[in-house]
């Protein structure tokens, strides 16, 4: 095995990328919902390598009493990885990155949640990190919006993440690990498909103007394709053997 | 415009888009009402809402709940009741008015741990829901065995106008005291009934999504009564 291969062809001539996709295909998306007993809602996602579990609580209690607030519900999340996420043990204490991730993460899932009908309540969700290949962010954020489809939490629409960027010159669509450790720049989106809003957008790089409008339309347009994985996900878990359809 | 036909929907998805109102379960985003959960929509006399499939039970007033009591302090007594709301129950509601702290003994009559058939008084998420146990049907329960299934489920227990819990406790000998939280006691002399009656429960919480669960129910009921 040994190190990091720093020659790394990221495009070749053939427009194809190190792991064979299209500049403009995703990797891989697989949802399962409901797949955690004790939580009320779960999932379980899995993007191209990166694996992720996500298990939601609630509406319930806020413990300490004093984050509770009156008018409406408070959403708290926890992105963490685990030690055997990575090629190197990461270290389980929460690292600057990940509190950074579960605040952005946060931020994006509340635009879509309706906590006001819940009063004085805590929704949790928990991401856990269980394999890592870039674009986790996106990942959990896919993740947790299922999961707390599935836990009956009010929403206005799903959140589906899809990461866009600029490698080897060319802008592309769904950014892996070789591509985000040697590229150029990483733009993460949190969509929502339906009401057509973007409640996600970093960018860890530099873009030209037209670059930047490239990344945004083809990241919407891969956040469009993950959502229908979510939108299967949900429908596979509670409609799957039904009638009425 | 009558009724059209129901049809499963996610959060996000548009239902329909035109004169209706919005109601449980539904917001409306500019012309469009969309669901917010997941569920069968229903499109009925002008109105739109969502029969949820998931999530926890939310008090109402009026609904009969069936709740653990947690603890006490020493004007009431709080009672989970399955829900992110526990239930207040003043303790002049068994004591009567006359209650006093000093000489009245709360733990004489409903110690933590105890089950109570409960009815919901007032309930507006600012508080937490008001609780009484002084009723018919309502108070301490003493006997029989806990189930508990999902708060959406309940409706379909209980079947059009009482006809699926009317079967299983009829053909079974047992009687189930239904709270509208998902949890039920069912009690019955017979050990055998007690058994069919909970096992029927539990087919039920599995296949509520089902047409024909009522034949399905009947046929299970009398297939192990041999």
């Amino acid at each position: 095995m040994g190190g990091r291969d720093t020659d790394i062809v990221l495009l070749d001539e053939n427009g194809i990328r190190c792991d064979g996709r299209k500049v403009n295909e995703t990797r891989k998306v697989t949802i399962k919902a409901g797949v955690l007993k004790n939580a009320n809602g779960s999932a379980y996602i899995e993007f191209g390598d990166n694996k992720i579990l996500v298990g939601v609580y609630g509406p319930r209690d806020v413990h300490p009493k004093h984050m509770s607030d009156t008018d409406t519900g408070i959403l708290r999340c926890r992105y963490h990885m685990a030690p055997f996420s990575v090629g190197e043990r990461k270290n389980p204490a929460p690292s600057r990155r990940e509190v950074e991730i579960s605040k952005v993460i946060k931020e994006a899932l509340e635009p879509a949640v309706m906590l006001k009908e819940f009063p004085r309540t805590a929704v949790d969700v928990y991401m856990e990190v269980l394999q890592a290949d870039g674009g986790t962010r996106c990942a959990a954020l896919t993740g947790a919006s299922v999961a707390l489809a599935d836990a009956g939490i009010p929403m206005r629409d799903l959140v589906a993440g899809c990461a866009a960027g600029k490698a080897a010159d060319a802008v592309i669509l769904d950014v892996n690990n070789e591509e985000d450790q040697a590229g150029q720049a990483d733009l993460p989106i949190g969509y929502m498909p339906n009401l057509k809003k973007i409640t996600l957008l970093q960018l860890d790089g530099i873009l030209t103007p037209e670059e930047y409008k490239q990344c945004i339309e083809i990241g919407i347009d891969g956040c469009n394709q993950v959502y229908e994985i979510q939108k299967k996900a949900l429908q596979d878990k509670f409609f799957a053997n039904g009638e009425k359809q | 415009m009558s009724s059209e036909r129901k049809r499963h929907v996610i959060p996000g998805e548009v239902i329909t888009s035109g004169p209706y109102r919005a109601e449980q379960n539904t917001v409306q985003v500019g012309e469009n009402i969309i669901s917010t959960i997941v569920g069968l929509s229903d499109v009925h006399d002008g109105s739109v809402r969502v029969i949820p499939l998931t999530g926890g039970y939310v008090p109402k007033d009026d609904d009969l709940v069936i709740g653990k009591i947690i603890s006490h302090s020493s004007l009431s007594w709080t009672a989970d009741i399955n829900s992110c709301y526990v239930g207040m129950l003043p303790a002049s509601d068994v004591f009567g008015r006359d209650y006093s702290s000093s000489s009245d003994d709360m733990t004489a009559k409903l110690a933590k741990g105890d089950l109570i058939a409960a009815r919901i008084v007032n309930f507006d998420k600012t508080r937490d829901p008001l609780i009484t146990i002084s009723g018919r049907e309502l108070g301490k329960i003493d006997s029989g065995e806990l189930v508990k299934i999902s708060p959406n489920k309940v409706p379909r227990l209980i079947g059009k106008r009482g006809s699926m819990i009317q079967m299983i406790e009829s053909s079974t000998n047992s009687q189930v005291t239904i709270g509208q939280n998902g949890l039920l006691v069912v009690s019955s002399d017979d050990p055998h009934g007690l058994l069919k009656a909970i096992q029927a429960i539990e087919l039920i919480e599995e296949q509520a999504h089902v047409a024909n669960l009522t034949d399905q129910v009947k046929e299970m009921l009398e297939s192990k009564s041999e």
